[in-house]
């Protein structure tokens, strides 16, 4: 993308009927790191890379608790994110408190949508630069959506957004037909495989990825280190038969194609 | 100057620039409402009059309405405050069905909102002056709770209020079951009814009594039936 006299305000169309300054704020999502989704009919899975500015810091916290049945994880800019994850979290709290009961997630990423569309069409304002994909579940199952800065949401039974997701995309772009089916530790093992391709040389560890799980019956929680650590091993040692029953046969993880 | 002066000689807060406008009391007034659960689902009667004071000045007064797909509400006291809270209900249905999302409102959530509602004005000094029932079917759970004016709510298997807690819940708590049939459900309110209309001097003897069934919110049968006046034969000969 180039600058180009019509990408000052969002308020300024482009002959070719484009708000350049929305597409730039889709562009700070694809520069921050990795973030995954997978659900099934009972189970959403987020799963987010960990990215530390140093060495010597702590990694960005991606992935946010809503609420007990919905989660969200994040790429872009955090601050951003930070603030639409309290706003989400005030909004289901008051529902929860006037009616006692959970707010359905498809109610309150149109919320979300709503509120980021109005930063597309104030001069005053600025889109937000954050991409969510929120993790819900409500009386029709279990759901995983997208919202972007452009006010646009779409609901996915896989999904990657930031740096390098295209990687972990092609890899659910196979697999997902049998998604809806899976169990839980299929949905985490598929979601650690799709944070693996987005790495680049870097080795699976518990300390480089964040994995959390919401399903029926469970409320959405952040899983612990140890556990990731556990699941990873147990799934690497297997690599080797998981290239027989888990991946499809012409696709081994090494034979990924690396992203664009 | 202290606003927090604890001694105004014009207290602001409790009236308005054009003076008070807090209920002081009831006008138009309806009596008990009684709602139990049965079998299928919930059943729920009360009479169709409107007293004013001791006058039983109207007597085709609807005072049980249908909220929603799910739900079902009985109200007594004022009858121009319960018609406040239609208005208010109906405002929140119609936003909840333009969300046209497959999701619904089930009696909980009426429930917990109206008790938001009595309570909020309750905490104002002007409150709605009206005991509520509220019962419905959602998902094949059933649900039945109240709503005082005062914002004091519960969840039971058998509710009432004004007279209907002293006259009929004595003779629900010994005769209601979780298994009742729709036929005995209905006798048994009738039952009800028939002391109450012995001794509560606000009632009449024409019934509204509806049923949510399970079967109603799969569309399968009709809600409500309003009895003719014969509803409540009485005996008044010694026994």
């Amino acid at each position: 993308m180039f600058r180009n006299q019509y990408d000052t305000d969002v308020t300024t169309w482009s002959p070719a009927g484009r708000l350049f300054q929305v597409e730039y704020a889709m562009e700070a999502v694809k520069q921050g790191s990795a973030a995954i989704g997978i659900r099934s009919k009972t189970h959403v899975v987020l799963a987010s890379v960990n990215k530390a500015n140093s060495e010597l810091s702590s990694h960005q916290k991606k992935i946010f608790k809503v609420d007990d049945h919905i989660g969200i994880a994040i790429a872009g800019l955090t601050a951003d994110g930070r603030v639409l994850s309290r706003y989400l979290r005030s909004e289901c709290i008051n529902h929860s408190f006037t009616y006692e009961s959970p707010l359905p997630v498809g109610r309150l990423v149109v919320q979300l949508a709503d509120k980021a569309q109005v930063c597309t069409q104030r001069s005053w304002k600025r889109p937000y630069g954050v991409g969510l994909l929120v993790a819900g579940l409500d009386e029709s199952g279990a759901h995983l959506y997208y919202n972007c800065p452009s006010g646009n949401y779409f609901e996915y039974q896989a999904f990657a957004i930031g740096s390098r997701s295209q990687a972990a995309k092609t890899y659910l772009e196979c697999k997902f037909e049998t998604f809806m089916s899976s169990s839980k530790e299929d949905l985490i093992r598929d979601v650690l495989f799709a944070i693996k391709e987005t790495l680049q040389g870097d080795k699976l560890t518990s300390s480089i990825c964040t994995v959390s799980v919401v399903g029926v019956g469970e409320p959405f929680h952040i899983m612990d280190q140890k556990t990731i650590q556990e699941l990873i091993e147990s799934f690497e040692i297997k690599e080797g038969e998981a290239a027989d029953h888990g991946v499809v046969p012409d696709r081994t993880p090494e034979a990924a194609p690396m992203d664009i | 100057m202290n606003l927090l002066d604890s001694t105004p000689a014009n207290n602001s807060l409790l009236n308005s620039a054009m003076g008070s406008e807090r209920t002081q009391y009831p006008y138009v007034t309806g009596t008990s409402v009684i709602g139990i659960k049965y079998k299928d689902g919930i059943l729920m009667v009360a009479d169709m009059g409107g007293s004013y004071g001791s006058t039983l000045r109207y007597k085709s007064v609807e005072r049980l309405k249908s909220i929603g797909k799910h739900s079902l509400l009985g109200a007594s006291g004022e009858i121009s405050d319960f018609q406040e809270i239609l208005r208010y209900l109906d405002e929140l249905i119609l936003y909840d069905n333009m969300w046209d999302d497959g999701n619904s409102l089930g009696p909980k959530e009426v429930h917990s909102y109206l008790t938001r509602v009595m309570y909020n004005r309750r905490n104002k000094f002007n409150p709605l002056w009206n005991s509520l029932v509220l019962g419905g079917v959602k998902n094949g759970q059933k649900y039945l709770g109240m709503v005082s004016m005062i914002g004091v709510h519960f969840e039971d298997n058998h509710v009432a209020t004004g007279f209907g807690n002293h006259l009929a819940r004595p003779i629900l708590r010994d005769e209601w079951n979780e298994n009742l049939s729709y036929e005995d459900g209905v006798k048994l309110l009738e039952k009800c009814m028939r002391v109450l209309l012995y001794r509560d001097r606000s009632a009449v003897n024409k019934l509204q009594v509806w049923f949510f069934s399970l079967y109603v919110s799969l569309g399968l049968s009709s809600g409500y039936f309003a009895s003719p006046s014969q509803s409540s034969s009485s005996k008044w000969t010694h026994e």
